[in-house]
């Protein structure tokens, strides 16, 4: 097995909150191997982001990283000095942002912001070179070109998204992370950057940490997902795999409430209860109080981490193994009203 | 205005429930302007000669991408915005006897509006902003019930009560005098549904409810929704972007493209069988949660525009994979019937 390009360990992250310490991530681990695709999944709150910018070090100024490292390149980003992050940044690893939020800045045009970050990273480009490759990039993600003197506002919600992408581009880095770059568009405009984005990726062999909340989503981009709940991640594993024989009810649950247009008409599961509040989380298994697996070793210890091939959970009472033809999605039922 | 029913120019099927709404050739412009005191140069047609019914205790679904009329629709039907033309029939049950009459809500003013507001109430997309933050839930759900003059004072403190219970805030004592800050968005949305059932309305427009809520609320949203529906005889005109939720939630689907219905069925003849071009783009657009399943490529060409003084032409024309000569010279066409209420306008169908 090839090495891996970034390598997270240990990573726990609180935030100083007028109401106590948010305890968001705690000890999360994955490997990102080189052209691969992995999604983070989980529900607002889950620590998804919050990972997403500790790999950027974007934190902001309340948050804290109490523990664990992210290597890129053997080089943990947590450790190194604000220059030397700045080095990185776009250049090695690079993110998009979710085009709705204020991702790019409306009085300059979109060709020069990313005008700008060129000029920052790869000083030995003549301002022709980098224009040249902006035009590249914008052909890359399905823009004219022309659109480069243009400002974002006279954009569609789609083509901000492109420009977005074109950017996190800009200085071909080796791991991209995509924090739900297509949430707040319409599905057809969906459907092509998520097909454009695919092509990219493969054509470049780029790496790849897609952040979602959306289970369609994550099955169709990724090699690989982790699910995170409360902080933690939950399970971890080949897509196909944990798609196929979830091991802890959590995922299986974020499976099957999912709603699909697709297939026979299943019934509609919901999942009772609501995520804890993460400054006082539950001790034990953080899903314990809304399993219905739940037995008493999950209430007090942490889970131990089950393993089955490629894929791992941390759970005391597993689901059993998936054998033969499935449907569509997870068929453990946790309350039908 | 009071006509009656039986008007001839929908098709539906013969022996149909009852209608609650008749929608017929409704139009909704906005004047553009460029410049504060120039006359309009354009309009924008976000609901261009519309016409369905709802029948009484359906869920209906209007689907469609942003920008498509489907928000206006719902805000036209329960008069937070006046139409540019066309009628808009509700069932009125002052007159039981003689069989149903419908009234045309578009010129009510006075105690007949004040009627139709207790009878019509709408649920917004966004719980963080459609709530007074500085009012307590008593208040916010009561509040309904004192611009009607319903009830004596404790009599509307077990009103409000009674529906807490009801979406599920229990104990109701725990939440009647907290604020909506003190809420997540699922808690929140319970209360924006409380807020309109508490007048008994007979006609609910939900825009939206779920999209904004994570997926473990959205679900318990939804079943909550269509349990009271049952329960409480309410018909729905469920507004979403998204056809998943709409298949769980309504029994017919309309599908809205810049302004116009393009195609209307029952919801599982619609997904498995849809006929307009649009329609199908749209449901092979949507992502599927099964790792192994490949879609179908979406057909479509361009992007979408915005429905500025279009052409007369079928709106789609221009996306269209299958569109024909024809498409580039007739007018928009007509909803047309394939059979078992299946609606499409299309051309080439």
């Amino acid at each position: 097995m090839a090495d891996p390009i970034l390598q997270v360990s240990g990573l726990s992250l609180r935030y100083q909150t007028r109401h106590g310490e948010v305890k968001a991530v705690e000890d999360v681990s994955f490997k990102l191997l080189p052209g691969q695709v992995m999604g983070l999944v989980g529900e607002s709150g889950s620590g998804k982001t919050s990972v997403a910018i500790s790999l950027m070090r974007l934190l902001p100024d309340n948050a804290r990283v109490t523990g664990g490292q992210v290597l890129l390149d053997g080089r943990d980003l947590l450790s190194m000095g604000f220059e030397e992050v700045r080095s990185y940044r776009w250049h090695r690893i690079s993110m998009i942002f979710q085009a709705a939020m204020n991702s790019l800045d409306p009085v300059y045009r979109v060709g020069d912001q990313i005008l700008e970050a060129i000029e920052t990273h790869n000083p030995e480009l003549t301002k022709r070179e980098a224009q040249e490759r902006i035009a590249g990039l914008f052909q890359l993600v399905g823009l004219d070109p022309q659109l480069t003197q243009r400002y974002p506002h006279e954009y569609s919600g789609g083509m901000r998204q492109r420009a977005v992408i074109a950017m996190s581009l800009a200085c071909q880095p080796d791991v991209v992370i995509a924090d739900e770059p297509t949430t707040a568009l319409d599905v057809i405009v969906q459907d092509r950057i998520l097909r454009r984005l695919k092509e990219i990726q493969s054509d470049l062999n780029m790496s790849m940490v897609y952040i979602t909340h959306d289970i369609a989503v994550v099955a169709e981009v990724t090699d690989r997902i982790g699910v995170m709940y409360a902080g933690k991640l939950v399970e971890l594993g080949d897509t196909s795999d944990v798609f196929g024989s979830p091991i802890h009810p959590y995922t299986s649950a974020l499976l099957s409430v999912f709603p699909s247009i697709r297939g026979p008409k299943r019934e509609l599961v919901t999942l009772p209860g609501e995520p804890p509040n993460l400054i006082d989380p539950p001790a034990g298994c953080r899903f314990h109080p809304r399993c219905p697996y739940a037995i008493d070793a999950c209430q007090t210890e942490d889970p131990p981490t089950v393993e089955r091939g490629s894929h791992w959970a941390a759970c005391w009472n597993p689901l059993p193994v998936q054998t033969g033809p499935q449907e569509t999605s997870g068929p453990v039922s946790l309350e039908e009203q | 205005m009071t006509v009656s029913s039986g008007l001839p120019d929908i098709p539906s099927a013969a022996g149909s429930p009852t209608p609650l709404v008749r929608v017929e050739s409704l139009t909704k412009l906005f004047p553009m302007s460029r410049g504060l005191f120039r006359r309009p140069s354009a309009h924008i047609h976000a609901v261009d000669d519309v016409s369905f019914e709802l029948f009484e205790g359906e869920s209906f679904g209007l689907v469609g991408e942003s920008g498509c009329g489907k928000t206006t629709i719902g805000k036209l039907l329960v008069k937070l915005m006046e139409p540019t033309g066309g009628r808009i029939l509700f069932q009125d049950d002052r007159d039981t006897a003689g069989g149903q009459t419908l009234t045309d809500i578009v010129d009510t003013s006075g105690k007949d509006l004040k009627e139709f507001r207790r009878k019509a109430q709408m649920i917004f997309q966004d719980p963080y902003e459609s709530m007074n933050p500085r009012r307590t839930i008593f208040d916010t759900i009561a509040e309904p019930l004192s611009v009607q003059g319903i009830g004596s004072p404790p009599e509307r403190m077990d009103k409000v009560r009674d529906l807490l219970e009801l979406v599920g805030l229990t104990p109701a004592s725990t939440m009647l005098f907290r604020y909506p800050h003190e809420l997540s968005g699922g808690q929140r949305q319970r209360v924006a549904i409380a807020r309109a059932l508490v007048v008994e309305p007979t006609f609910v427009v939900a825009d939206e409810p779920t999209s904004m809520l994570d997926v473990s609320f959205s679900t318990s949203i939804m079943h909550l929704m269509s349990g009271l529906a049952r329960q409480l005889g309410v018909t729905y005109l469920y507004i979403t972007h998204d056809l998943a939720v709409a298949r769980y939630m309504c029994q017919r689907i309309a599908v809205m493209y810049l302004g116009k219905i393009v195609e209307l069925a029952e919801t599982e003849e619609l997904l498995s069988n849809p006929l307009h071009p649009y329609t199908r783009a749209l449901l092979s657009a949507v992502p599927s949660p099964d790792p192994a399943h490949q879609r179908d490529p979406v057909n479509i060409l361009g992007d979408v525009s915005a429905p500025v003084n279009p052409h007369p032409r079928c709106r789609f024309h221009d996306r269209c994979p299958m569109a024909a000569p024809q498409c580039y010279v007739e007018s928009h066409p007509p909803m047309e019937d394939h059979g078992g209420g299946h609606l499409v306008a299309c051309y080439r169908v």
